[in-house]
């Protein structure tokens, strides 16, 4: 499997690399909403559990946009027929998109945080940055997961763009209360050193249980 | 035309397969028998079912009734043992728009555990090997289906599904790909063809469809073959 999953990699990432379809659209929709909040909420700065939720909410709406292109190119360009003619686990292609989904969130990370800290975040995000880190990582794991078996879902169906945010959402609720609830310390004017353990512990438990659903189930989307 | 194979030799065993799309019957009820390194060729007009026929023996769809038996293995069933030893050339080429025809065939290279040698060979033999490296949504359609020869024989598959392989294709081009999937190739083959004359003159047997269901089977005149149409 771990030469299917590369092969499947290189090529997801070539293509967005060629295309950019993706990780650039996520950027500029996360950091335009950051924009328009700092607008919207007409506060100069925000901490603590506002900031929190802003910043996942964003986060998760843009990653739903990255959500609906993963399959697009194997719906519409016959990559679904070419990879399931290969002697190889299907499953290896839940991993290798949920493996890119997650690349696509950090690079988008890598920009959207820095703007959310310039335009919206009271606190320094310096002190902060290790725990927001662990917090980023293990939400985006959680994100990518459920991205990739939804977008699975609903690359089959006529109103794919309708299914995918719909089914989303509600199963990344765990994720973007126990992220928000996890950073909201962390960007407070008195800002914790670390992220609550527990809400750490909450999102680690979530990734693992959807990400082992999600194996499961996989194989049986591929079916005709 | 050859006399059919027997079961002792099939490659290929269809017994009363038939499968649907929601209230339209695709198959219904179709039997079949080829055996090792023989050509079928199926005729019928558009939407008799000749394409449901292959992606059920290409492991893409599942019949809903009936048993089938490919490579000595059954199907659904056995798939995971069957996908590597069938070449499936469709009327999608399978390859991906962005990436070269090189990148391409890395890639299902990969998927099938093909060393990169054989994508240099093939791209030699098909005189692609000059373009090879540009994007396939910058290649004529006759190109691409070249490349997706390429894909579809990649792995020296045993059995070869070629629904209207040589469509796009100028002469020479047919004749660049004609050793590695043509009757030369030496390996069984499914055929789909609108060309009665064409389709004749390389089949060891017939299958004639319409509406799904098997009207000729076996052996065919061109005039029988036509009347499919009418």
């Amino acid at each position: 499997m771990r030469h299917a999953v590369g092969a499947l990699l290189r090529k997801d990432l070539r293509a967005e690399l060629r295309t950019l379809e993706s990780i650039p659209a996520m950027t500029l929709f996360a950091v335009t909403t950051f924009v328009l909040f700092h607008f919207g909420l007409d506060r100069n700065s925000l901490d603590g559990d506002l900031a929190g939720g802003v910043l996942w909410v964003t986060l998760l709406f843009a990653a739903v946009l990255g959500q609906n292109r993963l399959f697009v190119a194997e719906q519409e360009q016959g990559g679904f027929d070419g990879f399931l003619l290969a002697p190889v686990d299907r499953t290896a292609l839940f991993v290798a998109k949920a493996i890119a989904l997650f690349a696509f969130l950090v690079v988008v990370e890598v920009v959207a945080i820095p703007a959310f800290a310039i335009l919206l975040l009271g606190p320094d995000l310096l002190d902060p940055l290790p725990g927001l880190i662990a917090v980023l990582l293990l939400a985006d794991a959680g994100i990518a997961i459920v991205g990739t078996l939804v977008a699975g879902i609903a690359i089959r169906t006529r109103a794919r763009d309708l299914i995918g945010p719909l089914l989303t959402l509600p199963l990344l609720v765990p994720v973007v209360l126990a992220a928000s609830e996890a950073t909201a310390p962390l960007l407070a004017e008195a800002g914790a050193s670390g992220p609550p353990g527990r809400w750490l512990a909450i999102l680690a438990i979530y990734d693992l249980t959807i990400g082992l659903v999600a194996y499961g189930v996989f194989d049986f989307l591929l079916e005709d | 035309m050859s006399s059919r194979p027997s079961r002792a030799t099939a490659v290929i065993e269809l017994r009363g397969v038939t499968r649907s799309y929601g209230e339209r019957v695709a198959l219904d009820q179709v039997d079949l028998d080829v055996g090792a390194a023989e050509t079928l060729v199926v005729f019928g007009p558009n939407g008799a079912g000749k394409s449901t026929l292959l992606r059920i023996l290409a492991t893409l769809l599942r019949p809903h009734a009936g048993t089938v038996r490919v490579l000595g293995r059954e199907l659904p069933r056995d798939g995971y043992a069957v996908r590597g030893q069938v070449g499936f050339l469709g009327h999608e080429p399978l390859l991906y728009r962005e990436l070269t025809g090189r990148e391409n065939l890395r890639f299902h290279a990969r998927l099938h555990g093909v060393p990169n040698g054989r994508i240099a060979e093939l791209l030699e033999r098909t005189g692609l090997t000059h373009r090879a490296d540009e994007p396939v949504h910058a290649l004529s359609r006759g190109l691409v289906q070249r490349f997706a020869v390429c894909r579809a024989v990649l792995h020296d598959p045993a059995l070869l599904l070629l629904d209207e392989p040589r469509a796009n294709l100028d002469p020479g081009s047919i004749d660049l790909v004609e050793p590695l999937i043509g009757r030369a190739s030496g390996r069984t083959r499914v055929v789909t063809s609108h060309d009665p004359v064409g389709g004749l003159e390389e089949a060891d047997q017939v299958l004639g469809l319409r509406a799904g269901r098997a009207e000729i089977t076996g052996t065919a005149t061109a005039d029988e073959l036509g009347a499919l149409y009418r």
